[in-house]
């Protein structure tokens, strides 16, 4: 259980939070969660719930897949769409994946494009979602420090950085045109530490790859990547070695880099990430493509 | 003289709330420098950090073999290429004394807007000077931004002391400089600190370069400085008040009135008011989450249910019985514009206060401020960037109290009614005057109450004129700029009306009459429900158009004579009558073979051979005031 005034710090990320919730459902907009099944995503869900208890959050969950999550992530959607009774809708870009498109061939860049940025562009397109939620922190990454609560987005998607609208106090303007979209950050004043504190908390459900356990991975690129199933070619180089180790992240399991690491309890977690010399994002592989990159795919439209 | 804070015992091992603060100041005056370098020198920089950090200073520093700091805020491309910050960015660092969010303002005033966007959530302004340039206009736009926004604890953090040898007149005369200019900003307390962001000097530990200076390190003072007074929520700590921000209905027995606490507590079993409509309820229960409270304090958000069946709607504003906060529907209050078209005073922009959304427009600009000296200056309009004092005029009244009082319910945002952009935001200084419909007391409901809604007077436009004269055009145009201008019109055209209501009439002598009354008195109605209406028929006859003027109050009827020779209107033959007539297959035909009696003294006379339609509609316009 973390400290009293720590306590009091997660109250108020909550209660803020949950008015970003509420305001965007006054809207009146069609809203929809994305889904992401991490630990950011299992918060923001959890905070849904507690916006609108006792009623079921007014909208469906979005998750965009790319078929190459881990395993235990889908096991982990199917528990949890189950028991928050709201709808899920998965999207795949089917035509990506009739060309084969995969992490491994096409490299991360375009990889993520493909099956992640356009296959979102498409799931909101389709169901002409209006209010899109999202798990995004401001601490996670530089051009994300940059961005609204309720960060506009012109047609097409498109994010325009130099030019977002001015947020004042708690007082969000939620109006759009028709083609026009918004994607609210209810984590967006949330670290990774507050995260974490509050899982332990409220004792919220998670994928259980991010607690330590001996896993089969192999060394690319300087990260622990882990072999999930036999899809993963192999260099002959390359021999799986059991390793205890787990995830700060949670993506693609070809894309995910797993630390070595000892925590197998939320406590033992929060004790490391306030001793870690690394952030969060080091064992993401689409951040470190080119310099900017991150905004990039976000002005065409990637979460 | 603005004393210094108050602070919190340094003795006290327990942590204090967050404190969010801004770094405001000139472009250049090192404010992302002086960021990076509290969150490296606070080891909130992570390794993988710092080596992106190291790779990024050979590549767009601009500090040699140095670290560059900015390079660590500046995260957007753009930002990086031209070396210059364009919107706030949120860091987040703690000690172990408390978490800090901090919000990095850019300094050039073509971004003030995002400037004022960081400061509006912030307890705490950092405002830096370069010890060699002093304070800056940017310097003081950004200081009266700060007040405005209610910031009362300020850090004068005199940067780049290594450029001046860290002497100490340069800091004492620049400290004095600003005191002597903020003294009529109301700030709580101020404290200047002789600072080099770059090298560390002040920022966590003491400097041995300025031995002449006892005051605290920036750490320290921010590690310890109480902010009470000037958050968000919880202002003032007495009387309990929250805005509905929606009702939620799982199911026909459960109705939750949702919302966040802007100060004072509550407790299940409370009795309360439902403001504007001052209803009066009691809370049954209370819920944060899905978890029952027994009481629940400014800042938490939560649903409370109410033993009474009453109507509780977003936008209103639950409240402590005593001590209530006013309703009003015009004000004082003080603004700031953000958008590259100008305010303009009379044009209707929507308006958000709390979770109440209305129409507003600006009166009056009683004057705009200027940055550097404060002076009152008359203005017609305001353009990007300006601060003013204006009075507002609300479509309906609303819940509020002065932004001095309270941030959550007397700051709002004017918004674009056609763009939806965030073109403005203000803070409400008082009521000009109370509602005269405060509470609702029963209010006759009569055609002047209907119009003052729709912030107009209601008229009848009543255009005359041949077949082909323009009439049609310019209502249409005419009507179109209204809209715009926020009024609401309904056009009745004669060919239209014919079509339906008057379908049963032909074009004998009586149909006509009666053709014409029908038309009136539907005019009538709809400017009795407060509507601009515009007529356009030819109405022929004197006879009729003095029947239908009537049926109005002096001044609301205004006859516009759209005046072009018959020979004209036969030339463009829009719908190939005169032609028809001129052959003998339409009889009655005004200006052929039945009189146009030309209207002596209309209230309009548009000479359509001199002016086109467009200026035709605005003189029209002009003349509605
Ligand atoms: N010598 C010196 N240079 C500084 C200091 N602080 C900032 N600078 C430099 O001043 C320039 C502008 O700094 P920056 O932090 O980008 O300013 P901002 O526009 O206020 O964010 C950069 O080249 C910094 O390296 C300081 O204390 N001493």
């Amino acid at each position: 259980m973390p400290s009293a005034d720590r306590q009091d710090e997660l109250k108020t990320l909550e209660a803020e939070s949950i008015e970003i919730f509420r305001e965007a459902i006054s809207s009146q907009r069609k809203p929809v969660l994305m889904y992401s099944i991490g630990k950011d995503s299992s918060v923001l869900l959890h905070l849904a719930k507690k916006a609108f208890f006792p009623a079921t959050p007014p909208f469906p969950l979005l998750h965009i897949d790319t078929t190459w999550k881990f395993r235990d992530m889908y096991a982990h959607r199917a528990r949890m769409a189950d028991s928050s009774g709201m709808d899920l809708i998965v999207h795949t870009n089917h035509a990506g994946l009739q060309a084969g498109v995969n992490p491994f061939t096409h490299g991360s860049s375009y990889y993520t494009d493909v099956m992640k940025t356009v296959a979102l562009t498409q799931a909101l397109d389709a169901a002409g979602f209006e209010i899109v939620f999202g798990g995004a922190r401001r601490d996670e990454e530089k051009s994300r420090a940059k961005e609204r609560v309720f960060s506009f987005r012109a047609g097409g998607h498109r994010w325009e950085p130099k030019a977002q609208r001015p947020e004042l106090w708690n007082l969000y303007n939620t109006h759009i045109r028709n083609g026009e979209s918004i994607r609210v950050f209810p984590l967006s004043n949330w670290t990774e530490l507050d995260i974490w504190q509050y899982i332990a908390q409220e004792n919220i459900p998670i994928v259980p790859l991010y607690f330590a356990e001996m896993r089969p991975v192999v060394k690319r690129n300087g990260a622990w990547i882990m072999v999930d199933d036999d899809r993963m070619p192999l260099l002959t180089s390359e021999e799986p070695e059991l390793r205890r180790v787990r995830f700060r992240t949670l993506g693609c399991y070809p894309l995910s880099g797993a630390i070595e690491s000892s925590a197998s309890t939320v406590e033992e977690i929060i004790a490391e990430t306030i001793r870690t010399r690394t952030s969060e994002r080091q064992g993401r592989m689409i951040d470190n493509d080119q310099p900017g990159s991150m905004e990039k795919k976000k002005r065409e439209g990637y979460f | 003289m603005v004393p210094s804070a108050t602070l919190h015992s340094s003795t006290s091992c327990a942590r204090l709330p967050a404190l969010r603060f801004i770094t405001c100041g000139s472009v250049d005056d090192g404010k992302s420098t002086l960021i990076g370098r509290l969150l490296y020198d606070a080891k909130c920089i992570f390794d993988d950090q710092m080596q992106a950090l190291a790779k990024d200073s050979t590549e767009y520093g601009t500090q040699g073999e140095n670290l560059d700091f900015a390079l660590m805020v500046d995260g957007l491309q753009a930002e990086r290429a031209q070396g210059i910050t364009i919107d706030v960015a949120y860091r987040f660092f703690q000690t172990d004394k408390r978490k800090f969010i901090v919000a990095d303002t850019p300094g050039h005033e073509q971004y003030t807007r995002n400037m004022a966007t960081g400061a509006s959530t912030a307890e705490l302004a950092v405002i830096l000077v370069d010890a060699r340039k002093g304070v800056l206009t940017q310097t003081q736009r950004h200081s009266r931004i700060v007040a405005m926004m209610g910031i009362r604890h300020i850090v004068l953090a005199i940067n780049k002391m290594d450029l001046v040898d860290f002497d100490e007149t340069v800091f004492q005369s620049i400290e004095a400089a600003y005191r002597e200019f903020a003294a009529g900003l109301n700030f709580a307390s101020l404290q200047a600190i002789p600072l080099s962001a770059i090298g560390g000097d002040n920022v966590f530990t003491a400097s041995l370069q300025t031995p002449w200076y006892c005051g605290p390190a920036m750490a320290d003072y921010l590690n310890a400085v109480d902010p009470s007074g000037t958050t968000l929520h919880g202002n003032p700590p007495t009387a309990m008040r929250m805005p509905v921000q929606c009702i939620l209905r799982p199911h026909q027995n459960f109705r939750g009135v949702a919302g966040r606490i802007a100060c004072g507590e509550l407790m299940a079993g409370d009795s309360v008011r439902i403001l504007p409509g001052n209803r009066s309820a009691t809370v049954k229960e209370i819920y944060i989450g899905e978890r029952h409270a027994a009481i629940a304090r400014a800042g938490d958000s939560i649903a409370l249910t109410l033993n009474d069946d009453v109507d509780v709607s977003r936008g209103d504003v639950i409240a402590a019985p005593t001590n209530m906060p006013e309703v009003a529907d015009q004000f004082a209050a003080r603004l700031i514009w953000m958008s590259d078209h100008p305010l303009m005073p009379g044009r209707p922009y929507l308006l958000k206060l709390h979770c109440k959304e209305v129409t507003a427009t600006v009166t009056e600009i009683k004057y705009r401020i200027a940055i550097d000296t404060g002076a009152e200056l008359a203005a017609d309009t305001l353009a990007i960037n300006e601060m003013a004092a204006v009075n507002l005029s609300l479509s309906q009244p609303v819940v509020f109290e002065p932004y001095a009082q309270n941030r959550i319910l007397g700051g709002f945002i004017l918004i674009d009614k056609l763009t939806f952009d965030t073109v403005g935001a203000g803070t409400i200084e008082f009521a000009l005057r109370r509602s005269a419909n405060i509470y609702w007391q029963e209010l006759e409901i009569n055609q002047s109450a209907r119009a003052l809604m729709k912030q107009q007077t209601a008229r009848c436009i009543w255009f005359t004129g041949l077949s082909g004269a323009g009439k049609s055009t310019i209502a249409n145009l005419l009507e179109k700029r209204l809209h715009a201008e926020g009024r609401h019109t309904y056009i009745l055209d004669g060919d239209n009306v014919r079509h339906g209501l008057n379908r049963d009439l032909g074009f004998t002598e009586a149909d006509r009459v009666e053709n014409i009354r029908r038309i009136a008195e539907v005019a009538k109605l709809m400017a009795d429900a407060g509507l601009i209406v515009i007529v356009s028929f030819i109405s022929p006859y004197r006879a009729e158009r003095r029947l239908a003027r009537s049926l109005f109050a002096e001044g609301e009827f205004l006859e516009v004579f759209v005046d072009a020779p018959l020979a004209e209107c036969e030339r463009r033959d829009a719908k190939g009558l005169y032609a028809k007539a001129r052959r003998g297959e339409l009889k009655n035909f005004t200006g052929i073979d039945s009189d146009y009696e030309v209207p002596e003294t209309p209230e309009i006379h548009l000479d359509t051979a001199r002016m086109n339609a467009e200026t035709c509609a605005a003189l029209i316009a002009q003349n509605l005031g």
